[in-house]
């Protein structure tokens, strides 16, 4: 205990590298960004693919979520990451990652738009074949919005994880946020302070993505603007 | 040198599965008992409690494992603590599971029907027997299916470990493709040895919450009936 309050902690050498540490952000930021398109597009083609008829899109689909959400991120982007050098292909780390984090967050995103669609009433797909629409305009102008205004809490936690769950992704040497701690922390030998720095960024990082998110959801789900709540 | 994968590649990498469960095991223990207590403090009627508690799960919350689990392995020795790998990844998991788990337990807590606080407090219950007795008993019976849920999560977690030297699943991997280069196939049965000891588990929580759920339905129909 009193080597605690002998030893000070100092920020100085830390925040003198605020460049390395902007960089860092700055990938952060671009990685979660892309691959949370990315995630959703691949995420709601996966639920619709499995709340198909037909019999193969829907075991696909299946297999896909359950291989990923049952497997760390860590073990599947080491398999990405080594899998697509064996196969020929030479892709800088960056894209690996978005690789990977889309991959990740893909199955993840297709659980949650699988349990908004099933949350649509009958009534609803009904009244679509009634009007003659095709399955495919019924899950764009009948289901898609309601069912996201449903589980848009949960898209927006899955969001923020996979904000930091891109940190992992140093590990394949990306120079993202978490990269760069490491490599300031061997630089001045103050660990505890740069990650306690890092920590603190995330943790801003994850407050913005949410606010981002509620400012989203208010642009786009008109009623939640209105009534000022969820549904 | 032979570099085909082997039987004593094998070996190694159940006994890293075998890590990777004690140290699960550890991290939800632990977790769970920091959680509980989290969950009730978020719980509270005393103000203070609750926003210390909400501010520990917002912050732990926001912040990736990773750098949770830098702060402790790297971060401690510099001000005195030294952990070997395993404890500081006990203690990072712990820290996160807590989290996590006690936000899960407070929205249990709070799914039980306010009518059974009122009538616990009619029958004059002190306040630990009314948690103890009444609420407790029913919130464990809705935590359930979550909670077996989110052991997944904790089993898929302490892959993180590896990358502080502790020897469970993922770095054993490391260490056999350190001496054999045969990256894509190490991975691919670690990766299906994960799977093995999460796909039971995910399965079993999808069970719990669809009989959790006809029992809630045949509760409901059996009251209005």
């Amino acid at each position: 205990m009193a080597r605690v309050l002998e030893m000070k902690l100092d920020f100085t050498a830390i925040l003198a590298r605020w460049q390395m540490l902007l960089d860092g952000m700055a990938l952060t930021i671009q990685l979660a960004v892309i691959t949370i398109l990315t995630g959703f597009l691949i995420g709601t083609a996966c639920a619709i693919a499995r709340r198909s008829k037909f019999r193969l899109p829907a075991t696909i689909a299946a297999v896909y979520v359950e291989l990923i959400r049952n497997t760390p991120f860590l073990v599947q982007i080491f398999v990405v990451y080594f899998g697509l050098s064996s196969l020929g292909f030479k892709f800088t780390a960056v894209t690996v990652a978005i690789i990977a984090l889309t991959i990740n967050v893909g199955a993840y995103t297709a659980e949650i738009m699988r349990a908004g669609f099933d949350s649509i009433h009958r009534g609803q797909w009904e009244a679509a074949e009634c009007l003659g629409l095709t399955r495919v305009q019924a899950y764009w102008h009948v289901a898609l919005l309601p069912a996201m205004e449903r589980i848009y809490p949960s898209l927006t936690s899955q969001f923020i994880l996979l904000m930091l769950a891109s940190s992992i992704t140093s590990q394949i040497s990306v120079e993202e946020l978490t990269a760069a701690a490491n490599f300031i922390q061997s630089e001045t030998y103050r660990p505890l302070e740069t990650y306690i720095v890092i920590a603190i960024i995330y943790l801003a990082l994850s407050l913005a993505l949410r606010l981002a998110f509620w400012l989203l959801g208010m642009l786009i789900f008109p009623r939640r603007r209105r009534l000022g709540t969820n549904l | 040198m032979n570099n085909a994968i082997n039987a004593t590649h094998l070996t190694f990498l159940l006994t890293g599965a075998f890590w990777t469960l004690v140290l699960s095991l550890m991290a939800f223990v632990g977790g769970g008992v920091v959680g509980l207590v989290i969950a009730l403090g978020r719980t509270s009627p005393v103000r203070f409690l609750r926003i210390l508690s909400g501010g520990y799960v917002q912050i732990v919350q926001g912040t990736p494992l990773l750098v949770i689990l830098f702060v402790v392995y790297f971060g401690l020795p510099t001000v005195g603590y030294s952990l070997s790998p395993m404890l500081a990844a006990g203690l990072s998991l712990t820290i996160y599971v807590s989290a996590y788990l006690g936000e899960i337990w407070r929205g249990c807590l709070e799914a039980v029907p306010k009518a059974q606080w009122e009538a616990a407090e009619c029958l004059a219950l002190s306040k630990t027997q009314r948690m103890v007795k009444v609420i407790l008993p029913q919130a464990v019976r809705i935590a359930t299916p979550p909670t077996v849920g989110f052991s997944v999560q904790i089993i898929k977690n302490t892959s993180l470990a590896s990358v502080v030297g502790f020897v469970e699943l993922a770095r054993a991997g490391q260490l056999i493709n350190n001496s054999i280069f045969q990256p894509f196939s190490i991975y691919m049965i670690v990766a299906l040895l994960y799977f093995c000891m999460c796909f039971p588990i995910s399965v079993f929580s999808r069970r719990l919450e669809r009989t959790g759920a006809s029992r809630l339905k045949a509760a409901e129909t059996a009251v209005s009936a």
